[in-house]
């Protein structure tokens, strides 16, 4: 891992303009992510981890959506300033995407082998005999039986999860020096999901790609993850390495969550402590700290002035103005 | 064994089968999904059995079999010492008011053009209960108390309110017929996290005041521990192991469970990295098409050449538990 981050998020804000008024999706998330690691977003639904994975690929529709401002550093290049076509020669290539929903993701009057060899014509120029070659390899990788077989089938003769290593091998054809997995197992059985997420763990380390990984599950995260980002009402709330966060989550949120998930290994006839309420609605954001409405230790300050992301020690940040 | 007046539901050897047909004019039967093969358990008063397993394997199927909202093809359904598989009109009516139903979707179960308060006082009008129409209004507002709503909110309607909301609903208009079994079929898998709890302890709260026995069907083995006294664990349409919460999770012995635990990852780096899991191989093949003998055989890191020829049956161990597994006859 080297000390100069592959992705630099900072201050990213993406609105979307809807007839309610504005919905601040993303509101001022910064995060980076080194190469070779395996960063964690983590948060409920609607806390605004597929806005921001979609904005820094630059994939909102605008209308509605718009990045308002904040930068996206990749290598050193601000993608949200570069034009469509560059932007297309990065998406795909060097960043690559992985959905929760591999069929909506797949075209299925395309074949598997078409589909899979695609981005190398494409961003490599490879010719399509060769690229079916490679593309052989590629489900190979991805633990698909047969792949010389099963080259010319179509999406719906997979089962979910061989549509999903069918997306890993799309996501990796071009060697991305960094891929966001979006909920990428979400969908799939217990026992096919730590299948994928093991595969795509092993095969990002293999390559060196570092790996944006967004999920609501906690276990998941603490299974595969090096550092871990916490977002609440489109915001990061905590942020460090994932050892510190479980060994002391430092905001309120982030304990509330541990309390609230029950676990294996959990003392059992232990009730479940659960945050009270619900996250707020994002077109109208209450002034100060978003979860000051549910949090056990609001303070009076908590209501009128937003926390910023702070470092509690070099490594580990929290957004909140208490000190526990 | 228990006492018979301790049991509320005995299922034995229940099988649903659909047909699978060809042909607009003449439909032709061209195969069967056995979506339950022979599925049997008790479950006792004021008792919450987990059923669980992955996507497919029968666990909804089971559920609304006993409800008989669906055709049993082969079994027996006693509940409260009686056979209602074979049940029609009037008597079924009876029963299936001493059984209800929570869904797994808050948002799809409730019909979106009801207030809250018709949404509850529905089952109570359905089955003539809850006396005059002021009556009626006095039970709705205390079932939605009871659920963790507020009285007033009876005169809104599902959209305007949350999915953990929602979820209390659909909860209080089960409630609303005094029923003795719930089923609650994936109560709690579209909710979020820091919702989960809220609803999850609601059962546990309203379990211990009405005494009601739960049949509690989740793919979530971490929620089910939480919950339930007793697990049941299906693959393919059968049960491949019943046990009490604390044997099933300590000492797992079908190598399915085994399988099904060591995918769930515990919110914990440090315990996670001393595991150093390995998942299994495989995914759940179709229900039309089974494997011989065992049905987890291919998918099984014990498999033995009996197991691909012969199912096991589930056998009785001492300690009340059950396993349907070559390794263990028992
Ligand atoms: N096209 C859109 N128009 C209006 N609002 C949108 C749009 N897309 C997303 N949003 C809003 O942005 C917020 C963040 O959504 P996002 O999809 O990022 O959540 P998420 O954290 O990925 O949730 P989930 O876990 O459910 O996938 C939500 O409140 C959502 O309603
Ligand atoms: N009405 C039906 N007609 C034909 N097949 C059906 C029908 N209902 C269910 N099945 C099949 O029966 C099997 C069991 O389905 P069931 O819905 O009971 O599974 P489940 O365990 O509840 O799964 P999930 O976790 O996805 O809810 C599946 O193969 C399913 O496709
Ligand atoms: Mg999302
Ligand atoms: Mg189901």
């Amino acid at each position: 891992m080297s000390d100069v981050p592959l992705l630099s998020i900072d201050g990213l804000t993406t609105h979307f303009r809807t007839e309610r008024g504005v919905v601040r999706a993303v509101d001022g998330v910064s995060f980076d992510v080194r190469s070779g690691e395996t960063v964690a977003v983590v948060g409920e639904s609607g806390s605004g981890k597929s806005v921001t994975a979609l904005s820094v690929l630059r994939l909102i529709a605008d209308p509605p959506g718009r990045i308002v401002s904040g930068e996206v550093r990749f290598d050193g290049v601000d993608l949200v300033t570069l034009s469509d076509p560059e932007m297309r020669a990065v998406r795909g290539n060097r960043i690559a995407m992985i959905f929760q929903e591999p069929m909506s993701s797949l075209n299925p009057a395309l074949t598997i082998g078409m589909q899979v060899a695609e981005p190398l014509n494409r961003h490599r120029g490879m010719g399509w005999p060769e690229a079916r070659r490679h593309a052989v390899e590629l489900l190979r990788k991805v633990q698909i039986p047969d792949p010389e077989k099963r080259l010319d089938s179509y999406p719906h003769q997979f089962s979910g999860g061989m549509r999903q290593r069918v997306m890993i091998a799309m996501a990796l054809a071009c060697g991305p020096r960094l891929l966001i997995a979006d909920e990428p197992t979400t969908a799939l059985d217990v026992t096919v999901q730590s299948q994928i997420l093991s595969l795509l763990k092993a095969l990002t380390r293999e390559t060196g790609a570092a790996l944006i990984l967004i999920t609501h599950d906690l276990g998941v995260v603490a299974r595969y993850a090096d550092r871990v980002n916490v977002m609440y009402a489109g915001r990061i709330v905590e942020s460090g390495p994932a050892g510190a966060i479980y060994a002391r989550p430092r905001h309120p949120y982030t304990r509330g969550l541990m309390a609230s998930i029950p676990r294996l290994d959990g003392d059992v006839g232990r009730r479940l402590v659960p945050i009270p309420g619900q996250p707020p609605d994002l077109a109208a954001l209450p002034a100060g700290c978003p979860f000051a409405p549910r949090c056990v230790n609001v303070m009076d300050r908590c209501r009128v002035e937003r926390p910023p992301l702070a470092p509690v020690d070099p490594t580990h940040s929290k957004a909140c103005w208490s000190d526990v | 064994m228990s006492e018979p007046t301790d049991t509320i539901l005995q299922v034995e050897n229940l099988k649903v089968h659909f047909p699978v047909t060809q042909g607009i004019v003449i439909k032709k039967e061209v195969g069967r999904v056995r979506a339950v093969d022979g599925v049997s358990f008790t479950l006792k008063r004021g008792e919450t059995l987990g059923l669980v397993g992955e996507s497919g394997c029968g666990k909804s199927t089971t559920g609304l079999a006993i409800l008989r909202m669906l055709p049993v093809t082969e079994g027996r359904i006693l509940f409260e010492d009686e056979d209602i598989a074979p049940m029609e009109g009037r008597q079924l009516r009876a029963m299936r008011r001493r059984m209800q139903m929570v869904y797994q979707d808050p948002y799809g179960s409730l019909n979106p053009r009801m207030t809250v308060d018709d949404i509850v006082s529905e089952p109570l009008e359905v089955h003539g209960l809850g006396g005059t129409k002021a009556e009626r209004r006095e039970k709705v507002s205390a079932l939605l108390e009871l659920v963790g709503l507020r009285r007033d909110m009876g005169s809104r309607y599902p959209h305007e309110f949350s999915g953990g909301q929602r979820q209390r609903i659909g909860i209080a208009r089960a409630l609303a017929v005094e029923p003795a079994l719930v089923i609650c079929d994936e109560p709690v898998s579209a909710l979020d996290v820091s919702i989960q709890a809220q609803v999850v302890n609601l059962f546990e709260e309203l379990q211990e005041r009405l005494g009601l026995s739960y049949l509690f069907i989740a793919h979530d083995l971490a929620v089910v521990r939480q919950i339930s006294d007793r697990i049941a664990v299906m693959y393919l349409g059968r049960i491949v192991e019943i046990a009490t919460r604390d044997a099933l999770y300590r000492e797992p012995l079908h190598p399915y469970t085994q399988a099904l635990l060591g995918a769930i990852p515990i919110p914990d780096p440090e315990i996670e990295k001393a595991r150093d899991f390995q998942p299994i191989v495989g995914e759940v093949p179709s229900a039309m098409r089974p494997p011989e003998g065992c049905r987890f055989h291919p998918r099984c890191p014990h498999a033995m050449a009996k197991c691909k020829v012969e199912l096991p049956p589930l056998v009785e161990m001492a300690d009340g538990r059950a396993v349907a597994c070559h390794l263990h006859p028992g």
